[in-house]
C-alpha cells in the first residue's frame, strides 16, 4: 500500500512538471523542449515493476492526463497503455541494456507516442506541424538515464519491489 | 475518443475528471505566482504610494469617462426605441485569474479560476483591459479551459470600425497576429483600421475590440488580398482577464454550446 502511494507521488510530480508554467519572461522557444514527464516516469515503473504497473494504471494515469492537458478524452489513455505494452513485455532484455541503449529505446517509444498525437492531431484538425514537433521525443532520451538514476533510488529508499 | 471528438457525450466525464486534476495545475501555477508575490513584497513604500496616486488619477478619468458613457448608453437606447430596434442589454464581467498555460506551444489554451460553481459555461467569451481574448471551450467544477483568439482553430466575425466592413478573424498560431479571410482586393480597408466583434455568429456580443489592421497587400494571381490584424489584447500577458456575461445568451448557449454556432 505505501510502495504504491509513492509510485503515485510520483506520477503526481511528473504532472505537476508537465503543466508547470514557465515565467513570462523566459523565451517561447523553451516550450518546446518540455520532455514528456510522464511517459518517461511510466517507462521507468513499467521496467522495473511490470506486475504492479501494468496497462490499467496506464489507462487510468493517462485518463487524468487528458483531463489536465484538455486532450482528447482517452487519446493519452490509449498512447500509455502502448507504452506499457511494448515496455514490460520487452523489460526483461531492457533491463540488461546500457542505459545509451535504454535512451534509444525510450526515443522510439515516445517518438511513436508523439506520432499517435500527430495523427490524431491532424485528423481533428489541432496540430500544425512544426520542425521542433518531434523534439520532445530527443529531450526525453537525453533525460533518460538521469530519471532512471532518480526514480531508482526512490525505488531503494522506499524499499518498493 | 471517436464520441468525444464527434458528441459532447464525455463533457460531463471530462468535467468531473478536470475537477480531479485541478490541484496539480493550481500546484503547477504556485512558483510563479509566488515570485509574483515576493517581488510585491521587495516593493519599496514610496513606489507603491506612487502607485497608488497613479490608480487613483486613473480611476478618477475613467469615471469621468463613464459618466459620459451612461449618458451616451442612455441616448442611444432612446434612438434605438425610436427605430423600432431592440434595445441594447448591457454586458455583466466577473474578474477571472489565469492559472495556467498550455504546455504546448502549439495550442493556444489557457485555463482559469473561475469553473461551474462560478455559472461559466461553454462558448462564453473572455475579455481582457484591451480587448476580446477568447471563449471558454471547456468548464469543470472550479477551472475552466479557454481558447484564445490566436489559435490556429479559432475564429471571430469582427467588423471593421471605419467602413462597417464584415469579415472573418482567424488566429494564426502565433500571438502576435491574425488572419483576415476572404478580404477582396478591392476592399475598403486600410493599415490601423480597428477591427470589433460584429456579433454575427451569436457566439461573442458586438462592440468588443478585437484587432488593429497592420497589414494589407492585393496577392497578383489570388482572389483575395492578404490582410493581418494584431489583436488588442495582450494575449500571452494578461494575468487577469474579464468572463463576459450576456443577459440574454446565457440559458441558451447552456442548453446546448454548439446551437449557438449554426444559429446564424
Amino acid at each position: 500500500m505505501f510502495s504504491q502511494l509513492i509510485i503515485v507521488v510520483t506520477f503526481l510530480f511528473a504532472m505537476i512538471l508537465s503543466v508547470f508554467r514557465l515565467p513570462d519572461s523566459l523565451p517561447l522557444m523553451l516550450a518546446y523542449l518540455r520532455p514528456e514527464w510522464i511517459t518517461l516516469v511510466l517507462i521507468y515503473w513499467a521496467i522495473a515493476l511490470p506486475k504492479t504497473v501494468g496497462m490499467k494504471s496506464a489507462w487510468i494515469i493517462g485518463l487524468l492526463t487528458d483531463a489536465l492537458l484538455g486532450s482528447l478524452l482517452g487519446l493519452h489513455a490509449f498512447v500509455f497503455m502502448l507504452v506499457v505494452y511494448i515496455s514490460s513485455s520487452l523489460y526483461q532484455r531492457l533491463r540488461m541494456m546500457a542505459s545509451w541503449q535504454q535512451s534509444l529505446f525510450v526515443f522510439a517509444v515516445i517518438f511513436l507516442s508523439q506520432s499517435v498525437f500527430f495523427w490524431t492531431g491532424q485528423i481533428t484538425g489541432t496540430v500544425q506541424w512544426t520542425n521542433l514537433y518531434f523534439l520532445p521525443s530527443i529531450i526525453s532520451a537525453l533525460l533518460w538515464p538521469w530519471i532512471f538514476i532518480i526514480l531508482r533510488s526512490v525505488r531503494r529508499k522506499f524499499n518498493i519491489s | 475518443m471517436f464520441l468525444d471528438h464527434l458528441t459532447d457525450w464525455l463533457e460531463p466525464a471530462r468535467a468531473s475528471l478536470a475537477t480531479v486534476t485541478t490541484p496539480i495545475i493550481l500546484i503547477a501555477d504556485f512558483p510563479v505566482k509566488s515570485v509574483e508575490n515576493l517581488s510585491l513584497i521587495a516593493e519599496t513604500r514610496y513606489n507603491l504610494i506612487q502607485d497608488i496616486a497613479q490608480l487613483n488619477q486613473d480611476q478618477l478619468l475613467l469615471q469621468a469617462k463613464n459618466q459620459k458613457l451612461s449618458a451616451l448608453a442612455v441616448e442611444n437606447n432612446r434612438l434605438r426605441e425610436l427605430l423600432g430596434s431592440a434595445e441594447k442589454l448591457r454586458d455583466n464581467v466577473v474578474v477571472a485569474e489565469l492559472v495556467g498555460v498550455d504546455p504546448d506551444p502549439e495550442n493556444h489554451e489557457i485555463i482559469i479560476d473561475k469553473g461551474a460553481v462560478n455559472d461559466v459555461f461553454v462558448g462564453q467569451p473572455l475579455l481582457d483591459s484591451k480587448g476580446l481574448m477568447g471563449q471558454v471551450i471547456s468548464v469543470s467544477r472550479y477551472t475552466s479551459r479557454v481558447l484564445l483568439v490566436s489559435d490556429p482553430s479559432h475564429s471571430v466575425p469582427v467588423q471593421v470600425v471605419r467602413s462597417n466592413l464584415r469579415l472573418v478573424a482567424q488566429g494564426a498560431g502565433a500571438t502576435s497576429h491574425l488572419n483576415l479571410m476572404f478580404v477582396q482586393d478591392t476592399a475598403d480597408i486600410r493599415d490601423g483600421d480597428l477591427l470589433i466583434t460584429s456579433g454575427l455568429g451569436g457566439r461573442f456580443p458586438a462592440g468588443y475590440p478585437v484587432a488593429v489592421v497592420n497589414r494589407v497587400e492585393g496577392q497578383a494571381g489570388k482572389p483575395f488580398a492578404l490582410v493581418t490584424a494584431v489583436p488588442s489584447a495582450l494575449l500571452d500577458r494578461s494575468r487577469y482577464v474579464l468572463l463576459v456575461f450576456t443577459e440574454d445568451k446565457k440559458d441558451s448557449s447552456k442548453d446546448n454550446p454548439y446551437d449557438a454556432n449554426g444559429d446564424w
